[in-house]
């Protein structure tokens, strides 16, 4: 049974000998390291060393290794060693042990801080540079689909591209308007509010009409879709590529891109416009609505307001950018999505890029778009 | 270390009940393995081996019966008691179940990291010793899971389950897909650590090659019960159907010669 690991030494002469006993085992690792920090000073003066080993009870791979360590820095030092009294069933371990650790790791070669940034921006950058490179072939691998489709109009996936609207279009309704109809009500709180210190509170309605119709409801519904529906592409194609789905569809002569990618992006460009333009109304009615009870100013005369303030240009200057937006988060979904590599890991790091990225894009993409109507006077 | 003191058997469960709702899997078994032997657990796929396993390791409940596993009692699902049973098994999952955001050498430190107070040189001294021991070079230490073979990732787990050098060893299917070589070599390593560190191997396989040549006995489980047990040559002379059915099949052709 188990017991106390001891180790006993005597001094004969230049000769120190050592007498391990009791339990060396895992369970003591404590006091077995304490017990050989105590006695490797004291090897350096011995010239000979003898390990009796009679008196150990058990003995696992940690004994095993201290054992051989101290024997080890013996012997390196020119010493001359003898382990007697090792019990049979032990003799297989401690001949074992004797083997490992023999070569040291090799020690990476130390890197200057000053190089090692100078390498990163350089990396950032050519990443950079293969990003632009990934979007262009999936827009390219798109456009290939797409030409084909048209020449074959009855190669379209209308089954998938129906499934897909019914998801990312039909089903994302509810929250769309939820959430548009909550920004048009704080802008018009907000309008009013500050509008009122000027006397100008009926013209909330022209900021809520436009500020809504041209840049804000095109640009929270893309927003909310590439978090609800881009994640939810690159997750399906990433779980697909883990799974050799898409290496499957290659072998059967199918084009992925053909198959599984363009039926997606037909539907989020189908579906974008039509859930801009309900989160447009969505959040007029909300603007509407805070008006009437906030501002107190009733639907007849808002209506009447609105229909004054904004024109059809400024609805269209908003619906216009939607297929755009589209078309980019759905490139960028598939596009991460088939960079997935085998890990449950990869996935998910790949989803959080995809949702990060096309957010980053439609804002980039709003903003040329603002400066390209600036100009063309729209 | 196996200590033969006055309790033969490593492992003693006595009459278990394990199921899943109206479904039973396991029906009143009995199951002693012995101290410092190799036992082969096997049984038509969805009998139950599994089930079994994970319930003698406590990571499932079961609904009556007694285990005890080196003398220490296993209570239901995982609770502190058996937190401390722990370092009496290593347990090396089908997949592996390597942690992902580690390195091999990392993943066999963690259970030494968490279950012994070690200085950090010494912990990467055993660490790789175990990592050598499993016939793995210190330079694999530096990978991560995903850069290993099924055979590196096999022989990684199987060195992080002999972490604290536990007296019982659990194997899920280790050599499943594997190649017949790597299935070969993983078979001896078994067999070499089983000697020199005195283990008690219980191994859930179907591999009929690793049965013959690394089990001391096997175990047929079917119908929720053990079947028949005993060496080879016995599964081969017995009667019971299933057992029949498993070791005279096309695939055990090669085995017949034992029989006779």
């Amino acid at each position: 049974m188990s017991s106390v690991p001891l180790l006993g030494e005597t001094i004969h002469g230049d000769t120190i000998e050592l007498v391990p006993s009791g339990s060396w085992t895992a369970g003591y690792a404590t006091a077995l390291e304490n017990l050989f920090d105590v006695v490797s000073p004291k090897l350096q003066k011995a010239k000979g060393l003898k390990i009796d080993m009679t008196g150990v009870r058990e003995l696992d791979t940690l004994g095993a290794w201290l054992i051989e360590k101290i024997s080890r820095h013996a012997r390196t030092s020119g010493h001359s060693v003898a382990v007697i009294g090792v019990a049979d069933r032990y003799t297989g371990l401690i001949d074992d042990i004797k083997l490992v650790n023999r070569d040291k790791p090799v020690r990476r070669a130390k890197r200057y801080p000053a190089l090692t940034n100078l390498e990163a921006i350089g990396r950032s950058t050519f990443g950079g540079i293969k990003e632009v490179s990934i979007f262009l072939q999936m827009l390219g691998a798109l456009g290939t689909a797409g030409f084909g489709m048209l020449r074959r109009p009855r190669s379209l996936r209308v089954t998938s591209v129906a499934y897909q609207l019914y998801q990312v279009g039909w089903r994302a309704i509810p929250i769309m308007a939820l959430v548009t109809f909550l920004i048009g009500g704080i802008i018009a709180q907000q309008g009013i509010f500050f509008f009122r210190k000027f006397g100008a509170e009926s013209y909330v309605v022209d900021l809520v009409g436009i500020l809504v119709l041209r840049e804000l409801g095109v640009l929270i519904v893309a927003i909310m879709v590439a978090g609800r529906s881009g994640s939810a592409y690159t997750a399906e194609l990433g779980s697909m590529k883990m799974r050799g789905e898409i290496d499957a569809l290659s072998t059967m002569g199918l084009d992925p891109v053909e198959v599984l990618i363009l039926p997606r992006i037909i539907a989020l460009v189908g579906a974008l416009p039509i859930l801009a333009f309900i989160g447009a109304m969505s959040a007029l009615y909300g603007g509407g609505l805070v008006a009437w009870f906030y501002g107190g100013m009733s639907p007849p005369i808002f209506l009447a307001r609105l229909h004054e303030a904004v024109s059809v240009t400024h609805f269209e200057v908003g619906i216009i950018k939607a297929p755009f937006m589209a078309l980019v988060i759905g490139i960028v979904a598939c596009s991460e999505g088939l960079l997935v590599k085998g890990s449950a890991e990869s996935l998910g790091k790949q989803t959080t890029i995809s949702v990060v990225k096309s957010i980053f894009l439609v804002i980039v993409l709003d903003g040329a778009f603002a400066v390209f109507f600036a100009s063309i006077g729209m | 270390m196996a200590d033969h003191g006055s309790d033969q058997f490593a492992i003693r469960v006595r009459d278990l009940v394990v199921g899943f709702g109206e479904q039973i899997v396991i029906d009143h078994l009995y199951l002693d393995v012995r101290k410092g032997e190799i036992l082969g657990l096997v049984g038509a796929s969805g009998a139950g081996k599994s089930v079994l396993m994970r319930t003698i390791i406590g990571l499932l409940p079961k609904r009556s019966g007694h285990i005890e596993v080196m003398g220490v009692d296993i209570e239901g699902s995982l609770d502190h008691s058996d937190r401390n049973a722990a370092a009496i098994w290593g347990i090396l999952f089908q997949q592996g179940a390597l942690f992902s955001s580690l390195t091999a050498l990392q993943n066999v430190e963690f259970p030494l990291r968490e279950k012994l107070a070690l200085s950090a040189s010494l912990m990467s001294e055993i660490a790789t010793a175990k990592l050598e021991m499993v016939g793995l070079t210190p330079e694999d230490g530096d990978k991560f899971p995903s850069e290993l073979s099924g055979g590196m990732t096999k022989r990684v787990a199987l060195a992080r389950a002999l972490a604290l050098d536990p007296a019982v060893v659990f194997l899920d299917e280790p050599t499943s897909g594997l190649d017949p070589i790597a299935a070969g070599e993983f078979d001896d390593l078994i067999r070499t650590l089983h000697q020199t560190l005195g283990l008690t191997v219980f191994m859930v396989t179907h591999d009929l090659a690793s049965l013959n040549t690394v089990c001391d006995r096997v175990a047929a489980l079917a119908d929720g019960k053990i079947v028949a047990i005993g060496s080879m040559a016995d599964m081969l002379r017995s009667d019971q159907p299933w057992v029949k059915a498993y070791f005279h099949g096309k695939r055990s052709l090669m085995l017949q010669p034992l029989a006779s």
